[in-house]
């Protein structure tokens, strides 16, 4: 009887033991979100002013901004999904509606599955590659092709899985009304999986707007103002790579107001796009 | 009059028909080019996988007929003599995933348990929204943080302590052995463990919410606690699927470049000691690349993204097909 009651205490301490650290480990992974937002909002913070938004990035020594960063950041990002998404969600579309049961399909997604989570480096040589080389300079045209290389796979996948989710008695009903299928697809189906496929490239933004491995050595970076889409552009996140490794304490302090305006827009971003999907949910 | 009228009334009816003939033919028409632009693109997604190896083997012939397979197993990188070997980058990539592995692993499975088996109902959405967020902080702001903030600490707390403890163990002693330089091969992985955290709590999260109740419900009648709940029945159970979890994240590791190249401290060399510097396939690239002078150090660079890629693709292939066996056998 005694062996009983100590094998049952055992099973409980190993029980509370476990549940202890599970606890723990969630505080662990809290504790990193919570340290590193305040880390960053403390020093970026002290970072922000109007210049940021106003002036150009300076030379060292002295004052300035990152508005031609945070410019060129938007274009680049804009062409990327302009570039993108159409193409993503045609694909995602052949997935789920014309052959959804076919071998090209499980070929695709499975190769889509594996972009997804590639090296966004090889993304970058990729580029450099078959765009930089062949036009002998860098420029910020390679810049967003890169980019979209990223956005392409997400918008693929989300838009499939949206797909998907639609009920085929929608397909029927629209069917028997002798509907052909590419309006069922445009007028029905994408309807009806609008806001899903709108998270998807939200989600996507919010992927490429901190990517700066890809934009290394394709967009390059540019001290001055420029919207000329075939030279190197400036973007924020090659800025930070280089002033925070830069000795120089301006250029640490911009690169950490400018850390900041990326993840607040990356948060913003992967926020709406929760919301959105929730809100899709409970109708 | 009758007559003009019928014959209006045909030509009426024939024009319907004719219009509607062609209503019909342009419907079709517009199908089939939408189904060809759907498939195009599809297709288009296969060919840029197949464009991005490639382009990677054409840009790093130069170094492949230069050095052949010696490239893999070669220490030296020295581009004023124009010589390059891969195998320090190799070991800094494996040994910081290697790293980062062993914690987020223990950790995200306690927190996937966590959320699926402990938290109260009301929580469970907040915190796993949590984790999810510390997957979307971009790569460059770990970075910039391990840089300023989490290196320091290091140098101050954590490797002057493993220093002395380990000091006078032999084998151990050479591992954490060295002067504390806060950058180096251990911050990079724990930085990485980090990152790949909520990649691994999510999905084996979905897979343990996804294990029938019934099992469940059976072990805890039989008198079973939560943990062996978890541990007898969930675990075996999802094991496949864990595994893929794993791997994804393993994937992510591998190829991780900003966060890494802030702290790594980039050293070509292979050091016992995982408190020194080193480097990794991305942080080389990263570091290098836009300074590579001479076509044969720039096509070595892109040898070794040539390198990353196939590893990382055979994680990848192999996470995918785990999950997808995982996948069939819950639906």
């Amino acid at each position: 009887m005694t062996d009983m009651s100590s094998i049952y205490a055992g099973r409980r301490r190993r029980n509370g033991i476990a549940i202890g650290l599970s606890w723990a480990a969630t505080a662990f992974g809290l504790g990193w979100l919570v340290l590193i937002l305040a880390v960053l909002v403390w020093n970026g913070v002290s970072g922000l002013s109007l210049a940021v938004f106003t002036e150009m990035t300076p030379p060292p020594g002295s004052d300035g901004g990152l508005l031609n960063a945070i410019v060129g950041s938007l274009i680049m990002t804009s062409l990327a999904v302009v570039f993108g998404t159409p193409i993503g969600i045609l694909a995602g579309t052949y997935m789920a509606e014309y052959g959804r049961h076919d071998r090209l399909t499980s070929v695709v997604r499975f190769i889509n599955d594996i972009l997804l989570s590639a090296p966004s480096i090889v993304v970058g040589l990729f580029v450099y590659e078959v765009m930089v080389v062949t036009m002998g300079h860098f420029s910020a045209l390679a810049g967003a092709v890169a980019l979209a290389v990223i956005v392409l796979p997400v918008v693929v996948r989300t838009t499939e899985d949206m797909l998907l989710l639609v009920p085929d008695t929608l397909r029927e009903a629209a069917s028997a009304l002798g509907v052909p299928r590419a309006v069922i697809i445009r007028k029905v189906c994408y309807r009806a999986a609008q806001t899903g496929m709108i998270t998807g490239v939200l989600l996507s933004i919010a992927r490429i707007s901190g990517e700066t491995a890809p934009l290394l050595f394709t967009a390059l970076n540019n001290q001055f103002w420029s919207t000329n889409l075939n030279a190197p552009m400036s973007n924020l996140p090659v800025v930070i790579f280089q002033f925070a490794l830069s000795p120089y304490a301006d250029w640490q302090k911009l690169a950490w107001a400018g850390a900041l305006l990326i993840t607040l827009s990356v948060l913003a971003l992967s926020i709406a796009a929760r919301a959105l999907a929730s809100s899709r949910k409970q109708i | 009059m009758v007559d003009v009228a019928l014959q209006s009334g045909e030509g009426l009816v024939t024009d319907q028909a004719e219009s509607k003939s062609r209503a019909m033919r342009r419907l079709r028409l517009g199908d089939n080019i939408f189904r060809w632009l759907t498939r195009l693109s599809a297709i288009g997604v296969l060919l840029l996988l197949g464009g991005v190896i490639i382009a990677l083997i054409e840009g790093s012939m130069m170094a492949i007929r230069a050095f052949g397979f010696g490239f893999l197993v070669e220490a030296h990188w020295n581009p004023v003599t124009d010589q390059f070997g891969a195998i320090a980058p190799i070991y800094g990539t494996i040994m910081t995933s290697l790293i980062a592995m062993l914690i987020a692993v223990p950790v995200g499975l306690m927190i996937a348990f966590f959320l699926t088996e402990l938290c109260p109902m009301f929580l469970r959405r907040p915190i796993g929204i949590a984790i999810e967020l510390l997957a979307g902080i971009p790569s460059i702001i770990y970075g910039i943080w391990g840089l300023f903030v989490f290196a320091p600490f290091l140098q101050r707390t954590l490797q002057p302590f493993l220093i002395t403890v380990f000091g006078d163990i032999p084998l151990l002693s050479s591992v954490f052995a060295g002067p504390p330089y806060g950058i180096g091969m251990l911050t990079a992985g724990l930085i990485l463990a980090i990152m790949v955290l909520p990649f691994i709590t999510s999905i084996s999260r979905d897979v343990f919410d996804a294990v029938p109740p019934v099992l469940k419900e059976a072990a805890y009648g039989l008198g079973c606690t939560k943990w062996e709940v978890f541990r007898k029945v969930v675990l075996p159970f999802t094991r496949v699927g864990v595994i893929g979890g794993v791997m994804l994240g393993l994937g992510r590791a591998l190829g991780e470049t900003m966060a890494v190249t802030f702290v790594i401290g980039n050293a070509h060399r292979i050091s016992a000691s995982i408190l020194a510097p080193g480097t990794t396939i991305s942080a080389t690239i990263a570091n290098e690349f836009t300074e590579a002078v001479g076509d044969l150090y720039t096509s070595s660079l892109i040898a070794l993204g040539l390198i990353l890629f196939f590893i990382t693709f055979v994680v990848l292939a192999i996470a995918r097909y785990l999950l997808l066996r995982m996948e069939r056998r819950i639906g």
